[in-house]
């Protein structure tokens, strides 16, 4: 089994590390972006705006990706007790992926670009990023070996790992004429893939919770049960359907928008759902030994249910015109990317690096303050974009609107608070990635 | 316990009703314009070389830095927006596009305007909490 003690530096922890120092780096870039928005022209010889914000995005898309790949090669093992079917396809998966990372970013602070939004650098750096997901879909089949008796963890795994093969390969689709030669069919797609993506990788990200959380209660039941399985499907359902919620205001099919509105946004309530199930049968002196992972479960499921009333809210047409196209949609992106997903990831990445607080007491401090100054600033940040949405919401519907520099302008004092909100909360994510990187540096034993 | 056979049933009708609905997608939308010309999908290639969506939005959709791009063809001009592409603004750089770079992305642009409305204001709300323009 790769995972033998915490002291070996092993393919997943190397994933893991790799996506942390993306988390950090990300920031960094986001702090930028933040500064450029109230201070028009920083950085703009250099850095301007179009190269910030894919450093600062494709690092943190990054960060989720690594490490739900890292966390799920070292649970595998844990599920199967076995060695993953191939550490050299795991290395070689990790090589691949490093360098492409480190070109995609490279070329961005070169102003090479030629992709779209979210995925904006040169087409031809997605190949190896498709190869390297291909190595994985072999090493987690093969390493699984059968469906049969699964808990739903493992399915959750499946589900994602395909989707988001298929749903990258579907946002090239745009390199074929056919597609890329209207610009509606273009954008239909564009969008079905990506709202797609986001679901897969949250299946793999809630797929790791759920084993995490039957490792800390000492109990599989639940992930064997029939509500287990409903929730899954459910929350398949909407991972293949609801995407269409992007794109109300676009003038593609009816259908599209009818489907999606209906399916609505139900997935991140059946993670909630999940962990306050398991929150139950949890003993007492077992929460206490698995605090640092306990506590960023439990804040996941603050922000699973702050998220799930601006998404649900979001998911009406007749709300969503309002809020499309403004900062409540980056609201939204924030709290699901950061105060779900981070904070979940963040929950296993403590579990996989063994951290226990009665062991150590500057992990506990360091991670302690962390976790309070993240979670506090992301609340002010959060909230103010959405005040920042609400007032361009009524800019955008104003019958005489003022010029749109004068709009930013009047909003520059919420800017100003997101972006001190923003650092705080960069502070407190850099503070725990640094403990993190640090304590497992130091236990490392290299074979 | 879900029996293995029933996860598979639930399995397969989802994954075949997606890949149904995904084929029709791919078919039924609006593939091609009558004449796509050779200047606007040019142009679409200056906007992804320069990464123009980090900043501008295309019916909602991208950066919010700078102005939603969907409309601003018959709502500025060409002339106008050939300016900015010239001078660039305290934020967003010149690029120093060549005439015929610039000529291309606003054919782009131009595409994108005929293509429909992105004003929010455009859009009817009906009582079922559905929209329509």
């Amino acid at each position: 089994m790769e995972r033998l003690s915490n002291r070996q530096l092993t393919i997943s922890k190397l994933f893991i590390l790799l996506s942390l120092i993306l988390l950090a780096t990300g920031m960094v870039w986001g702090i930028l972006g933040g500064l450029q928005y109230i201070i028009p022209g920083f950085l703009k010889g250099f850095f301007s705006f179009e190269k910030i914000r894919p450093l600062h995005v494709s690092s943190v898309v990054f960060w989720i990706i690594l490490s739900s790949i890292g966390c799920i090669g070292s649970y595998i093992q844990e599920h199967t007790t076995k060695n993953l079917y191939s550490l050299l396809l795991f290395r070689i998966q990790f090589l691949i992926f490093f360098i492409s990372i480190l070109a995609i970013l490279i070329s961005y602070c070169f102003g090479i670009f030629g992709g779209r939004e979210y995925w904006e650098f040169n087409p031809i750096l997605a190949l190896p990023i498709a190869i390297g997901w291909i190595l994985f879909i072999i090493n987690f089949i093969k390493s699984i070996g059968s469906l049969k008796k699964q808990p739903v963890y493992v399915w959750m795994w499946l589900t994602g790992i395909f989707f988001f093969l298929f749903t990258f390969l579907e946002s090239y689709l745009w390199l074929f004429p056919y597609f890329k030669s209207n610009i509606i069919t273009d954008m239909t797609i564009q969008w079905k893939s990506y709202g797609s993506m986001v679901g897969s990788w949250n299946m793999l990200i809630y797929g790791s919770s759920i084993f995490l959380m039957d490792k800390i209660s000492g109990n599989k039941t639940y992930s064997h049960s029939r509500i287990a399985y409903l929730l899954y499907f459910t929350g398949l359902f909407n991972l293949m359907f609801n995407w269409g919620h992007h794109i109300y205001t676009l003038p593609t099919h009816g259908y599209v928008k009818h489907i999606s509105y209906i399916v609505s946004m139900t997935e991140l309530f059946i993670l909630g759902r999940i962990i306050l199930q398991w929150k139950n049968t949890l003993s007492s002196a077992k929460k206490n030994y698995h605090l640092p992972a306990y506590r960023f479960l439990i804040v996941a499921d603050i922000w699973v249910f702050l998220n799930l009333l601006l998404a649900i809210t979001m998911s009406v047409p007749a709300i969503n015109i309002y809020t499309h196209g403004t900062h409540i949609t980056v609201a939204h992106a924030m709290g699901t990317t950061i105060g779900i997903n981070s904070f979940l990831l963040l929950a296993l990445i403590v579990d996989i690096f063994q951290l226990n607080y009665r062991n150590d007491n500057t992990i506990k401090k360091s991670l302690s303050i962390g976790f309070w100054i993240t979670n506090i600033s992301l609340f002010i940040f959060w909230t103010s974009m959405i005040i920042a949405g609400i007032l361009k919401a009524k800019w955008q519907m104003n019958i005489t609107q003022i010029p749109f520099s004068s709009m930013m302008l009047q909003l520059k004092p919420i800017f100003i608070v997101i972006f001190v909100s923003g650092t705080i909360m960069s502070i407190g994510f850099l503070l725990i990635i640094f403990s993190l990187i640090k304590k497992q540096i130091l236990s490392f034993k290299i074979n | 316990m879900f029996p293995d056979k029933q996860k598979a049933f639930f399995a397969t009708i989802l994954v075949s009703t997606f890949l149904i609905y995904t084929t029709y997608i791919y078919t039924s939308l609006p593939a091609e314009d009558k004449v796509p010309l050779n200047e606007v999908m040019a142009g679409k290639k200056i906007w992804q070389q320069l990464n123009c969506n980090a900043c501008h939005q295309i019916y909602g959709l991208g950066g919010y830095i700078g102005p939603d791009l969907t409309n601003a063809y018959s709502l500025k001009g060409p002339a106008y927006i050939k300016a900015f592409l010239q001078n660039g603004t305290a934020s967003m750089p010149s690029f120093k596009l060549t005439n015929k770079e610039k000529a291309d992305l606003l054919y782009f642009l131009q595409n994108i305007d005929l293509s429909g409305k992105a004003d929010p204001r455009t859009f009817t709300i009906n009582y079922d909490g559905t929209i329509e323009q």
